[in-house]
């Protein structure tokens, strides 16, 4: 168990501490899993999420994902067998072999170096596909309207907001997102200066933060002095404020891009 | 989001056919503007002609000194170019006075062109609106219209700004649009583009049905000009123009012999002074004269209950613009 998962197992409170009606939801039905994100597990027999037999191992994936109450109840009342969780914590990303259906059209993508090849709706949104498609979920949805910056990405190394694109729009480009900018465990340089500078509290907008300064930091066209910068980061908003270091972190790492991304 | 087809065209013509078959289409470029709008069931499309793989990316300089932008140059790539940085100053300013860095890097410069207002009584969806909702009222006149409604070109049916910063620059410098349609080619006069709100607010440009955006023609500089743009809004990056301006002028031996005048975030459309521009000709500048410049700029303004501060705030955009010029 890593630090956040430790405090979780302890401090989780059991479903019984609630009243009954916290145990489902606003409609009054049982909590169950997202739909969305629900995993189809072969192997366990149909009847194990009612009976209950595992113990459920909370990670902050998961946490996110189903929230407190999923996290509380997972603990205790064992309503998602251990090898669903397992699945959804190492999700497999599979490509569509099979020919788009009624509505769907095949697109390819290379994210990250990867290649994919994806049947996807005409209104499936870029940033949507990446999330819940590629499980690349450290691009994030802020206000997913433009305004944000927090799902910043690059598109054939430019940035862009990926929540005012659909995924058809990027049929053959290649997208960098937030996990395809460390080589291994060494981290990109702008990843390194903004860990080195503090240059966020809550850490939403953080992704997008990098991936625009990462843009603004190979532009040749955007002036390197701080008034320069700060004005090609107003799209990307913090509500915590850490403009100042984030501003800090980004021209320190000017100079050390050594052609990274 | 509602569900939509979706054809991806290979050249104009075969957008513009796939735009004419049945149904409600709309043309995908950048898509900054319409996803957000059909996110909000604003415009809703049964379905989109995605136009990114026609081939109208190039800014080219023609040979009678005009320049020639393909519908689909980004703002960014725009207001970069060598050629609209050193000929067209005051275009790639407005440009980079506009929206993010992310928001350029994919707005087009058709798209542009025909994005859509940004009242707050619009985009909610529910308020009456007769932009999007014909016959159905103004909720801007008696409501909260400080900061993105208009002094200049105003209606009793709409009072909404054109948000643009670009086409604050484009009105000054004149330009044709080119556009596509079922009937062939045809090129519109910039100041013919936008239309004023009127009794049809939601007749917000001179297109015919189908028609498309294929390329936005710049007339040639002014010989030894001099141009700027200057906005003022509520903050200094990511923002709406309260009052903007864009100013061309040529000087010689010190007297103003042309001068080319558009105002931002006070109009209906983006807006030409005309009669401002007269006044300056043949004059030596002076804050006497430069003051009443500006205030000819918003002659004719009215205001409505909370943007009364637009009035001098135009004139002195205009009037700060012109003494920077031609100090």
């Amino acid at each position: 168990l890593n630090g956040w998962s430790a405090v979780l197992a302890k401090t989780a409170p059991k479903l019984s501490d609630y009243p009954s009606e916290l145990g489902k939801d606003r409609g009054g039905a049982p909590l169950k899993a997202n739909p969305m994100t629900k995993t189809k597990d072969l192997q366990a027999p149909d009847d194990s999420v009612t009976k209950g037999i595992s113990v459920v191992t909370p990670s902050r994936r998961n946490f996110l994902k189903f929230g407190v109450s999923g996290i509380a109840a997972a603990t205790v009342s064992t309503w998602i067998p251990e090898s669903v969780v397992a699945a959804q914590a190492m999700p497999q990303v599979v490509d569509d072999i099979d020919s788009p259906k009624v509505g769907e059209q095949r697109i390819r993508l290379t994210v990250n170096g990867q290649v994919h090849t994806l049947n996807v709706p005409a209104n499936a949104i870029l940033l949507d596909v990446l999330r819940d498609r590629l499980q690349l979920t450290g691009t994030k949805k802020g206000c997913d309207h433009g305004q944000c910056g927090a799902c910043t990405l690059l598109v054939n190394g430019v940035a862009i907001n990926s929540c005012l694109s659909i995924a058809l729009q990027h049929d053959g480009d290649s997208i960098t997102t937030i996990e395809g900018l460390c080589d291994g465990d060494t981290l990109h340089p702008v990843q390194e200066a903004f860990w080195d500078h503090d240059a966020y509290q809550c850490g939403y907008c953080t992704s997008g933060q990098i991936m625009s300064a990462v843009a603004i930091l190979n532009d040749p066209n955007i002036g390197t002095d701080d008034d320069s910068v700060k004005e090609a980061m107003s799209g990307n908003i913090c509500r915590c404020g850490a403009y100042k270091n984030i501003l800090a972190a980004i021209q320190s790492a000017r100079g050390k891009m050594r052609g990274a991304v | 989001m509602r569900t939509f087809d979706y054809t991806r065209a290979q050249s104009p013509a075969q957008a513009v056919n796939s735009h004419a078959a049945l149904g409600q289409p709309f043309y995908l470029a950048g898509g900054t503007t319409l996803l957000d709008l059909v996110k909000l069931d604003i415009m809703q499309p049964d379905r989109l002609v995605d136009i990114n793989h026609l081939t109208l990316k190039q800014v080219e300089p023609l040979a009678d000194g005009r320049v020639r932008i393909g519908a689909l140059v980004s703002n960014t790539q725009l207001a970069s170019h060598p050629v609209i940085r050193k000929r067209y100053a005051v275009l790639s300013q407005a440009i980079l006075a506009g929206a993010s860095t992310q928001l350029r890097n994919k707005a087009t410069t058709g798209g542009n062109v025909m994005q859509r207002v940004r009242c707050n009584y619009f985009r909610d969806g529910i308020s009456p609106c007769n932009k999007r909702q014909p016959g159905s009222g103004c909720s801007a006149i008696e409501g909260h219209n400080r900061s993105v409604h208009a002094v200049l070109g105003t209606s009793d049916q709409c009072i909404a700004t054109h948000p643009s910063d670009m086409c604050v620059a484009i009105a000054a410098i004149g330009a044709q649009v080119t556009v596509q349609g079922p009937e062939g080619v045809r090129d519109i006069a910039f100041g013919d583009f936008h239309l004023l709100p009127g009794q049809s607010p939601w007749l917000e440009h001179a297109l015919q049905p189908h028609e498309l955006i294929t390329h936005v023609t710049l007339d040639a500089p002014l010989a030894n000009s001099r141009s700027a743009y200057l906005k003022l809004r509520d903050r200094d990056s990511y923002q709406f123009a309260l009052a903007s301006s864009a100013v061309i002028v040529v000087m010689n031996d010190q007297r103003i012999t042309h001068a080319r005048i558009a105002l931002g975030g006070v109009g209906t459309k983006p807006w030409r002074a005309v009669e401002a521009e007269r006044a300056l000709i043949g004059q030596k500048p002076d804050m006497g004269l430069l003051t009443e410049v500006g205030e000819r700029a918003m002659q004719g303004a009215h205001a409505y209950e909370h943007n009364g501060f637009k009035i001098p705030l135009g004139q002195q955009v205009v009037t700060r613009n012109l003494r920077d010029l031609t100090a």
